[in-house]
């Protein structure tokens, strides 16, 4: 699979549904994590290039945090969540005790805290994965880049530049509450990982 | 009345006064200002990746540091600039994630140079590499190149 392009509606809907069980699993995660329910909408699977991307998220300067996490093993690539402000905040203010308002507030201390729900959204997602396909995937340490959002996709997109400029995006709101909060998500095997996947799902 | 003429990721503009050349939140991306002082003529490249691959067509060129500056610069020449008064102003080139070996934007830096410096056009000005994006924004009327940070100010060069 050279390019995403080249996915059939089936296999978008198949992949779809790993977004769709991995985004259940980080919200099983999460409720444990602020000690509240958390429900989730329906993910939206898109296969989009950079520049529209940068639109849907608010616009290339539009800050946001990005939570970048290596795939190694049968399956390599990346997974990047990109979390808006006011995500990482509610987060920052259950877990930490604290109450901020913005990404200026953030200390090195909250940063750790970002990376642990990285690890625990990464998890989420890619045991979704595991469990479908029966393939191994090993994650890196979550890195965090607090910036804006187009820069942040310029890591991926020169990556990925290789694949026809085109990523798999799926989009998904979490319910805590009064609070609806939107993840973004990058789901970046790399082609022969893709292929692999498709394979072990049947639909290639 | 003034322009804002945008460039987006592997996409070039030439501009000239009043209008101004932007390009939004540089990350390992590179942006080329090359500037004709003589004839107030400003040229922007957007840069993603250094080295091109593959079949280079139609706007693809403006994709990659070895083809994207040499075009911008023949374009201009098209405009009536001469190269013996071109100058570069380069900003970008951001490492947004820790990586193993060199970073892309490193390797984007260290062709954007090596082009203009084959190309006989001096560098006058830079803010690249670190770990955070940046916002070009360049004025052909004096050749200004202003950098703008998320939380780390601004500068003007």
């Amino acid at each position: 699979m050279e390019n995403y392009n080249n996915l059939s509606e089936f296999q978008l809907s198949v992949l779809s549904e790993i977004g769709n069980i991995g985004a259940g699993n980080a919200a099983t995660a999460l409720s444990h994590f602020i000690a509240d329910k958390v429900m989730i909408s329906v993910p939206e699977l898109q296969i989009i290039d950079v520049n529209s991307m940068t639109t849907i998220l608010g616009g290339p300067e539009n800050e946001m945090a990005g939570i970048l996490v290596n795939m190694t093993d049968d399956v390599k690539g990346m997974l990047l969540f990109l979390l808006e402000k006011d995500f990482i905040c509610l987060l920052i203010n259950v877990l930490m005790d604290k109450n901020i308002k913005g990404f200026a507030d953030i200390s090195e201390i909250d940063m750790s805290a970002i990376m642990e729900i990285g690890n625990i959204l990464a998890g989420s997602y890619v045991n979704a994965i595991s469990m479908m396909t029966n393939l191994n995937i090993r994650l890196s340490m979550p890195q965090v880049a607090v910036d804006m959002v187009g820069a942040i996709l310029s890591y991926p997109a020169a990556y990925f530049g290789i694949m026809g400029d085109k990523l798999l995006f799926i989009g998904e709101d979490f319910l805590s509450g009064e609070n609806k909060i939107r993840s973004h998500l990058l789901i970046m095997p790399e082609p022969k990982s893709l292929d692999l996947i498709l394979e072990s799902l049947g639909v290639s | 009345m003034s322009r804002l003429v945008v460039i987006g990721i592997s996409d070039q503009q030439i501009a000239t006064p009043p209008d101004i050349l932007i390009t939004y939140a540089l990350g390992s991306c590179v942006g080329i200002c090359i500037y004709d002082n003589l004839r107030r003529i400003g040229g922007l490249a957007h840069i993603l990746l250094p080295e091109a691959f593959g079949d280079v067509v139609g706007k693809t060129i403006y994709k990659f540091a070895d083809t994207a500056i040499e075009e911008l610069v023949r374009m201009m020449e098209k405009r009536g600039c001469a190269r013996l008064h071109l100058t570069a102003k380069i900003a970008g080139g951001a490492n947004m994630f820790a990586s193993n070996g060199k970073s892309i934007g490193e390797r984007n830096i260290e062709t954007v140079k090596k082009e203009l410096q084959r190309l006989k056009i001096r560098i006058v000005a830079e803010d690249i590499g670190a770990n955070y994006g940046r916002t070009a924004e360049f004025n052909p009327g004096n050749g200004s190149l202003t950098v703008k940070t998320a939380g780390r100010g601004n500068k003007v060069l």
